[in-house]
């Protein structure tokens, strides 16, 4: 290269003092289109919901006016969420956890295990966290410090506890009539004015996650971590530290979902937790988080877990035979997942 | 003497059988452009991993202002000031200007919860500082939309945001047009202006020659020569010693320079 093409090195570029001034201009510069633009996965992810339903209710306006529809759908829903919303951020990490039916029946074995034992349900929450918490560490650290694939790695962990949990019962279940009459019991499983109380909890666990998602060190960092792990390291992120606390995000949120659906029915089943895997995996795809990592909408998640819960009873109550569902559940996901991919460029 | 911010000592690295650095010394000054050179292969890219943290030394002896460290990690690195910019910039594509800027220190508050409007203004005020402003993109720009001299901006103001005392830049200037080449170097120039140092790594003796106090030339995991600025004419003398290392012969009064400040 000849010295004549090299750029003048000398003389200082002054004028940029002059342009301090000028303020930062942006397409999204009203409010209205930056909160669009910013939210625009799980916008989309609403939408699809919306028609669904204007669709179903089309079908059948008379079913859809009655509380029960909704009361069903929201005594479930819960229990979804709880896992929904953690798995997010384990999706957006790059991640895939699918031990978490497992950890939502292993937790809840101890919990009712502690109730059961007569000890205050309290006591068995407490029990059934720290077992989700431990858990979710162990099949983290399998994943990270042990190098594994995380598909592969927690489909073993799955069968593994699941194996573990038929193994020393047998198969029986557990009835736990005395939660009933317990504090417990009001508090979490409930109804307030005819609305069951696990949805109000549920809420709230999604607001604290989004706000941890968005407005906390460990959401960036795990965004980041997702978006290029090389680059994480090199800044100095502890990146194995963080890919293991999203695998424990996952078993306590696996461990309150568990413990919510045993008492829903009062009874713990060696399968509690099994019929969540593929809605749950839905949910969040659904719901407008990528799969290769890096971004991810915990709100958009939550907005897709009650889109497939709806499916089934909406499809019920739209008056079509059971033998629909399945046909609407692959419909609705495929077409979230064009309507994401039309909806989010992927940058590199 | 001015103050010495980092030193290795006999710093070797080896994968498997393969050396890649074999017993480096080498030292940055306080308010030094060190510009260090070679080819490809001679061990540079591994230099700049072991200084910033991110690969750990086979053998050898680190020291900060004078004293050594145990457990050199990138965490560590950049407490002690030093700042790099990677060769392939080292960034998180999806994410914002601000959340790149912040990234492994963000600045949080109570329980670690972010100080998103802080993070905003204190990105926001750094971009202007250094000149780097647009009409089409603001700090909460996601940095795949920008181009390459700027996402180069978006490392640059990254590795100047804490004030370090060190700054590496890795091939800064690679696959950059000559304007933005340009604000690279005025870049520097304001840096060192500041009294901090810099290490720069270039393909291109020009460049390196135009910047640096002092040259430091690795061939074969070796240091080959060390030279200020003053005992070298010109580029073309640093080319043709580069050319003599790898074609053994060698420029004599060059060798005597790098004998002296061994």
């Amino acid at each position: 290269m000849s010295k004549a093409m090299e750029p003048d090195l000398q003389t200082p570029l002054r004028r940029t003092s002059g342009q301090a001034a000028k303020e930062w201009s942006h397409p999204s510069n009203h409010w209205l289109r930056g909160f669009v633009l910013d939210n625009r996965a799980s916008l989309g992810t609403l939408a699809v919901f919306i028609v669904m339903m204007a669709v179903f209710m089309l079908a059948n306006p008379t079913v859809f006016t009655t509380w029960y529809l909704y009361s069903s759908v929201l005594t479930t829903l819960p229990v979804a969420l709880f896992v929904v919303v953690p798995l997010v951020f384990v999706v957006t990490c790059g991640e895939i956890d699918l031990s978490f039916p497992a950890t939502m029946g292993f937790a809840s074995w101890v919990f009712a295990l502690v109730v059961q034992a007569g000890y205050d349900p309290f006591l068995g929450i407490a029990a059934a966290l720290v077992t989700g918490t431990l858990l979710g560490f162990l099949v983290g650290s399998l994943v990270v410090y042990g190098g594994l694939s995380s598909l592969i790695a927690t489909l073993g962990m799955n069968f593994l506890l699941r194996g573990l949990i038929q193994i020393i019962n047998e198969g029986k279940s557990t009835a736990l009539t005395s939660l009933a009459d317990s504090w417990a019991y009001k508090i979490f499983s409930s109804q307030v004015w005819g609305i069951p109380v696990q949805i109000f909890w549920a809420l709230a666990f999604v607001v604290f996650s989004a706000l941890l998602f968005n407005r906390h060190r460990f959401g960036a960092q795990v965004q980041v971590v997702g978006d290029n792990p090389d680059s994480a390291k090199q800044m100095g992120i502890d990146v194995k530290l963080v890919r293991v606390k999203v695998f424990v995000f996952t078993g306590i949120g696996a461990a309150i979902a568990g413990t919510f659906s045993v008492m829903i029915n009062f009874t713990w089943w060696p399968t509690a937790g099994d019929g969540y895997l593929l809605p749950v995996l839905a949910s969040v795809f659904v719901g407008g988080t990528p799969t290769w990592g890096g971004i991810g909408t915990v709100v958009g998640g939550a907005i897709g877990a009650v889109t497939v819960s709806f499916i089934q009873t909406g499809v019920v109550a739209a008056g079509l035979s059971g033998f629909y569902v399945q046909f609407f559940n692959g419909l609705i996901i495929i077409l979230s997942l064009l309507g994401h991919k039309w909806n989010q460029a992927r940058y590199r | 003497m001015s103050e010495r911010i980092i030193e290795l000592r006999d710093i070797k690295k080896s994968y498997g059988q393969v050396y890649a650095l074999g017993g480096v010394n080498l030292s940055v000054d306080r308010g030094e452009v060190v510009g260090l050179i070679g080819d490809n292969g001679a061990g540079k890219s591994t230099l700049i991993k072991i200084l910033s943290g991110v690969v750990k030394p086979t053998s050898g002896e680190i020291l900060v202002r004078g004293k050594p460290v145990a457990g050199w990690s990138a965490a560590r690195s950049r407490d002690a000031g030093i700042e790099t910019v990677f060769q392939d910039r080292a960034l998180a594509v999806q994410q914002t200007i601000v959340r790149n800027i912040f990234m492994g220190r963000e600045l949080t508050g109570f329980m670690g919860w972010l100080k998103v409007n802080k993070e905003i203004a204190e990105a926001s005020r750094l971009m202007r500082e250094i000149g780097f402003t647009s009409k089409v993109f603001t700090p909460q720009s996601i940095v795949g939309q920008l181009s390459g001299g700027e996402r180069q901006g978006v490392a640059i103001a990254r590795a100047i945001y804490k004030q370090a005392e060190l700054i590496i830049l890795d091939e800064p200037t690679t696959a950059l047009s000559l304007t933005e080449t340009a604000k690279v170097f005025h870049f520097v120039r304001q840096v060192r202006a500041s009294g901090r140092s810099i290490l720069f790594i270039g393909h291109n003796i020009h460049h390196v020659f135009d910047i640096a106090d002092r040259f430091v030339v690795l061939d074969r995991g070796k240091v080959a020569l060390t030279a200020d600025r003053n005992e070298v004419k010109s580029a073309d003398d640093l080319i043709n010693f580069m050319e003599d290392v790898a074609h053994p012969g060698g420029l004599p009064g060059l060798h005597e320079g790098a004998e002296q400040r061994a």
